[in-house]
């Protein structure tokens, strides 16, 4: 070995260290400047490589490139060293405790009403159906809320509806809340011809109050007219949204003769259900029957007092309480509270603005 | 409507068991309420007691030897001072209940004497009051035998739930016709025998208002012994709930329920001259049999003497001439009350008797007089006497309603074939008269007429429609639609087969309206923001509904159920406010109330608005509400309710960015800090801010609170579209960018009104304005505020050069300097 060739090993060596030596970038850009800037140690060895003889050149030329060749190579490892370590110093500066609370999605935390849902649950299902839903006003005229609907003047049946009522005006005209969401039946065929098919969700008011009355309620009326519809198209219709409503596979009902002034022949309608369990409904077993709606054909008297000829048009007609059957799907035990505005009841009671109930996803989750 | 089964059977001869007449009952609309089938009596058997010596370590216990007719004697330790030898009594074994002392026997230890069972008194077996010694029957009851059976104890109490239409089922004869018209038995004659009289009855009545009394029979028995009923009679008069009074009054409850015919009795000699129907006096008094008075008017019908009235007519008789055990000569009446006025009487006097239960569903006329001959057949049977002949007054006769009937109405109407002959066989089972329809049939050419040449017009039976003679106890049945409900009730439900309703699409569309979908989006769209939906009152206090508004006289209860439950409300706001302090007062004071319902500006059903109204307390804003590490939530405030108005409206489809947006709001607001949301100069789709001072205080709520109100009906109708394809979108190539300004403007300017400055400036190539910073200071002056806004533009043809920006720039500080005055911020 010749003294250049000592002389540059001894070099790297010295280089290497430094560079191993270095603590940060710039220690790291002083030794490269020390070796590789324009006056450095490695580019002055360079420098002399064009004073060599030919054959001098072809052995240090080689060993000098090496040289300048692997001092660079060791910078740039140095410097991906370092800079590894200060990212990683950095992240773990910026750590943070991932278990503290995020905010609930407002999504998540908003709730609507149960009787709210109950009415899209119907709509789903009268939807499938053809029916459409229609609606009417909460005040009514004694025409439409009794008069119209075969309740005679003066009829005990008026009286067990416990009806608000406001003052008479100045023509004498004594304007009500109305006792059932039946009026709409009345409004819908004076606006329009048959074939008819509605459902009527609504609000509608009656004197009385506890547990399971309310001063203010919701009901869900249906109409079918046309000119074939009969007390076996109603069961089945009756049937099939049932069976969907409490999302079971089968179930139970009984129809037994009752009456209403409005419908001949009238129906009441029990289901069957097991109430064994405290606060808790089963449908579709058990040995029970509990009154769920009324219903009947439409009572020829209120066809006329639709316009139409009883003789020619026919159909049927059914009422239930939402509030009632909304306590029984979801098992809420006051009816009361529906109406409190408690927001640990609605929070417990009342559904995710995303749930929509819908045929092909489930009505409920 | 209780009988009993015993009862029942006095008038139907069937083998049917309990449950099959249960369960038949309720599948024909007589519901069935309740059966109490005595079954808690059965444990208790007839025993003896063989021997009875004297506890040894107790002097009131004795210790018995029972023969309880099956196996051993049994040893039981008892307390009553009447327990001796030779005594036949009740006995319960161990495991029995015992109703009276609500316990459930096991075998005991009494003082270290063993104990197997008891030997009950009537008020263990809750059959009265008598707790003195144990039962004591006669020496000849049978032993072994279960002791209900024995002392006719066991006889199961139905209760139906009667509809207003069958008043013919207020007896236990009518319910025994309906079951054997339904197949279960056979209906015994009821037919009621003419029991002679002597001489006429010396009491006449004038009736004075035909309209209240359309027939009225009274007859006199004289020589009456008036005293307890018979066992039976009373028995039966228990165990529908009613107390025995004396054998005179009892027998016109029992006629009341044995065959629907309410009748009253007047002790004679209490009755001063003759009787007059007529209508009451007004202030005219009467104490009644119930021991109050009551005060009449003049819609009300009274039987009344010389005295003065006598009777309520229908519903109750007065005390004055009631039978008691006194009582020798007795005036039986039995009369037709018009069922409207007894209902209306009733109500207003708040009497519930027997007799207006009947009366007001209409009691069969025609059983008017068998009904009086029946009870002076019971009196003179029960307490002696002479009879003198019925005076008969005002009756004019019953003239059935006759009902043309084509048997294809069953079909039609209920979708079930029911046979003609059937359909004929239930009507004749129920008393109706089902006779051949005669036709009046036009013959067509070629026809029958051919072979009968003299007449074109035939009078021929029709099988297929007959003539139904409705019988006089069903008054409620008067068309084709009453004889279906008949026939199909009878025939059975439940034989009708669930049809298919066909549906006329294959798929069925949308089915909402618009309200209908607005509504539900508005619902969906304020839950999204946190809110949680209440459903409030309609009708809110008085002072509330004035403070918001309401108060209208039409819009008043004339008979609200609670004094701040009167008045329709004008806002959904006071019910939600209020509904929000209720939660603050349960120590929930963050809380985000919405309800999307109705209110009320008149009582025209086009006064009915459909509104979205929301509130929000403390700090209940959209993110979340209270503290948090990474932030506390701020109070709620306009902006909050600004927002939430926004969102509701934006679900309803409204035209947002068409909407302006007027300082202040309704007088319940905040002027300062609420605002009024227009569609153009006149429709208001909404109003929003924190709420005036004077009105929580008048609320008597507390704060932070702020709320809004959008009415969704106002929300103009979306245009009908061609087509559903969107329009078509243009995404320009050249780079948008982003250029902020700062203007000082007088404080009272709008930012709305700035930023909309800025924007017209080139609605072209401008984007967006967005208020970025608001700045008031004293380096401004006291009545100005710097605005920033970042303004955003898209160039569409080519890239901007810095003279197009400086250009655009200068022509945006120049439109808000003219619409505004407002400088640039130097």
């Amino acid at each position: 070995m010749s003294a250049q060739q000592a002389e540059l090993e001894q070099l790297e060596a010295a280089l290497l260290s430094d560079i191993a030596g270095a603590a940060d970038e710039q220690a790291i850009e002083a030794v490269r400047v020390s070796a590789l800037g324009k006056k450095g140690s490695v580019s002055e060895k360079l420098k002399t490589l064009g004073a060599m003889s030919a054959e001098e050149r072809q052995v240090m030329g080689p060993a000098i490139n090496g040289l300048k060749n692997r001092v660079a190579e060791a910078l740039s490892a140095r410097r991906n060293e370092l800079r590894d370590a200060a990212i990683d110093a950095r992240l773990a500066a910026e750590k943070v405790d991932v278990t503290l609370p995020v905010r609930q999605s407002p999504a998540e935390r908003g709730r609507i009403h149960p009787i709210s849902q109950i009415v899209d649950e119907i709509a789903a299902i009268f939807g499938d159906m053809g029916f459409a839903i229609a609606e009417g006003p909460d005040i009514e005229t004694d025409y439409y809320n009794f008069t119209a609907l075969n309740f005679p003047e003066g009829h005990p049946a008026r009286e067990m509806h416990d009806t608000f009522f406001f003052s008479p005006n100045e023509a004498g005209e004594r304007m009500l809340l109305r006792t059932h969401t039946s009026p709409v039946q009345i409004r819908t065929m004076e606006t329009q011809k048959p074939p008819i098919r509605i459902v009527i969700p609504g609000k509608t008011y009656r004197q009385d109050s506890d547990a399971t009355h309310s001063p203010m309620f919701h009901q869900l009326e249906g109409l079918v007219i046309d000119k074939t519809a009969n007390v076996a198209n109603m069961k089945w219709v009756l049937e099939e949204f049932c069976k969907a409503f409490f999302e079971v596979p089968s179930l139970n009902m009984r129809f037994r003769p009752s009456f209403f002034p409005f419908t001949e022949p009238s129906l009441e309608v029990d289901i069957q259900c097991d109430r064994s369990r405290p606060g808790e409904v089963r449908f579709g077993e058990g040995n029970d029957w509990m009154e769920i709606l009324g219903c009947g054909m439409v009572h020829p008297n209120v066809l006329r007092f639709g316009g139409l000829d009883p003789d020619e048009y026919q159909g049927f007609a059914w009422g239930m309480g939402i509030d009632r059957i909304a306590m029984l799907k979801y098992g809420m035990p006051d009816l009361r509270a529906f109406f409190d505005a408690d927001v640990r009841w609605l929070s417990h009671y009342g559904f995710r603005p995303l749930d929509l109930p819908t045929l092909f996803g489930g009505l409920s989750s | 409507m209780k009988f009993t089964l015993s009862w029942l059977k006095d008038h139907l001869d069937t083998d049917a068991s309990l449950a099959e007449i249960v369960d038949r009952l309720t599948m024909i609309g007589l519901e069935v309420e309740s059966v109490d089938d005595k079954a808690a009596l059965k444990p208790f058997v007839i025993a003896r007691v063989l021997t009875a010596e004297k506890h040894p370590d107790a002097d009131k216990l004795r210790v018995l030897s029972v023969d309880t007719g099956s196996g051993d004697p049994v040893q039981v330790v008892c307390g009553a001072p009447n327990a001796r030898a030779g005594l036949v009594g009740a006995f319960a074994a161990p495991g029995t209940y015992v109703p009276g002392i609500d316990v459930t026997l096991s075998v005991g230890n009494i003082r270290g004497v063993e104990s197997r069972g008891m030997m009950c008194s009537e008020r263990e077996l809750q059959l009265s009051d008598e707790h003195d010694g144990i039962i004591d029957l006669p020496e000849d009851a049978p032993v072994g035998m279960p002791f209900a059976t024995w002392a006719k104890l066991d006889d199961p109490v139905i209760e139906i739930n009667l509809t207003p239409n069958r008043p013919d089922a207020t007896s236990v004869y009518g319910i025994a016709r309906d079951l054997a018209a339904a197949g279960l038995g056979t209906l015994k004659n009821g037919a009621v025998a003419p029991v002679a009289g002597e001489g006429v009855c010396p009491v006449k009545v004038t009736i004075e208002a035909p309209e209240l009394c359309p027939g009225f029979a009274l007859r006199l028995v004289r020589g009456v012994k008036n005293g307890p009923s018979p066992k039976w009679m009373q028995q039966r008069l228990i165990a529908i709930g009613l107390r025995p009074i004396n054998a005179l009054v009892d027998i016109t409850n029992y006629v009341t329920f044995d065959r629907g015919r309410p009748l009253h009795v007047f002790d004679t000699k209490k009755v001063a001259g003759n009787l007059v129907v007529r209508r009451a006096k007004e202030g005219e008094t009467v104490l009644a049999l119930d021991g109050r008075e009551y005060t009449l008017t003049p819609d009300m019908c009274a039987i009344a003497d010389d005295n003065g009235v006598e009777s309520i007519a229908g519903i109750m008789g007065g005390e004055h001439s009631g039978c008691d055990e006194t009582t020798t000569d007795v005036l039986i009446e039995s009369a037709l009350w018009d069922p409207m006025a007894t209902a209306r009487t009733g109500r207003t006097l708040g009497i519930v008797s027997d007799a207006r239960y009947r009366f007001e569903r209409g009691v069969d006329p025609e059983f008017m007089v068998p009904g009086i001959e029946l009870a002076t057949k019971l009196v003179t049977e029960l307490c002696g006497g002479t009879p003198s002949e019925t005076d008969v007054v005002g009756y004019a006769g019953h003239e059935p309603r006759v009902v043309s009937f084509p048997f294809a109405e069953v079909k039609r109407l209920t979708g079930i074939e029911v046979a003609p002959e059937e359909s004929r066989s239930i009507l004749s089972r129920l008393g109706f008269t089902v006779a051949d329809a005669v036709e009046m049939t036009i013959s067509a050419p070629g026809g029958l007429a051919e072979l009968m040449p003299s007449s074109g017009v035939h009078a021929v039976p029709s099988g297929d429609r007959v003539d139904v003679a409705v019988p006089s106890w069903r008054p409620e049945v008067d068309g084709k639609a009453d004889l279906v409900e008949e026939v199909m009730r009878i025939h059975g439900v439940e034989k009708i087969d669930p049809q298919p309703l066909v549906s006329h699409d294959a798929v069925n569309g949308r089915i909402l309206t618009t309200l209908q979908i607005r509504t539900r989006a508005a619902k969906r769209a304020l839950a999204v923001r946190g809110m949680m939906e209440a459903v409030t009152w309609s009708f809110i206090p008085a002072r509330h509904a004035e403070l918001f508004g309401g108060g209208q006289p039409e819009l008043k209860l004339a008979n609200p159920i609670a004094a701040d439950m009167s008045d329709m409300r004008p806002s959904l706001l006071p019910g939600l406010i209020a509904a929000a302090q209720r939660n603050a007062d349960r120590g929930f004071a963050d809380v985000a109330l919405f309800e999307v319902s109705g209110t009320y500006e008149g009582d025209r059903p086009e006064q009915q608005r459909r509104v979205a109204g929301g509130v929000r307390r403390g700090t209940a804003k959209m993110e979340g509400q209270g503290r948090h590490w990474a932030g506390n939530a701020a109070s709620v405030g306009v902006f909050d309710a600004k927002a939430d108005a926004f969102a509701a409206l934006e679900a309803c489809g409204a035209p947002v960015d068409k909407l302006q947006v007027e300082a202040g709001g309704p007088a319940w607001y905040h002027p300062g800090r609420s605002g009024t949301i227009k569609l153009g100069p006149k429709v208001v789709l909404g109003t929003f801010g924190e709420f005036h001072p004077k009105t929580l205080e008048a609320l008597d709520v507390s704060g932070p609170l702020c709320g809004f109100e959008v009415f969704i009906d106002a929300v103009p109708e979306p245009k009908a579209k061609a087509t559903r394809t969107k329009p078509r979108l243009d995404l320009s190539p050249f780079q948008a960018v982003r250029r902020d300004f700062a203007f000082v403007v007088d404080k009272g300017v709008e930012a709305a009104a700035l930023t909309r400055a800025a924007g017209a400036a080139d609605r072209k190539l401008i984007t967006g304005v967005r208020v970025f910073d608001i700045f008031e200071g004293p380096s401004l002056g006291a009545d100005k505020k710097s605005v920033a806004i970042e303004v955003a533009i898209q160039p569409v043809e080519r890239t901007l050069t810095d003279e197009d920006f400086e250009a655009l720039a200068g022509r945006i500080v120049e439109n808000v300097a003219k619409q505004t005055g407002g400088v640039l911020r130097g």
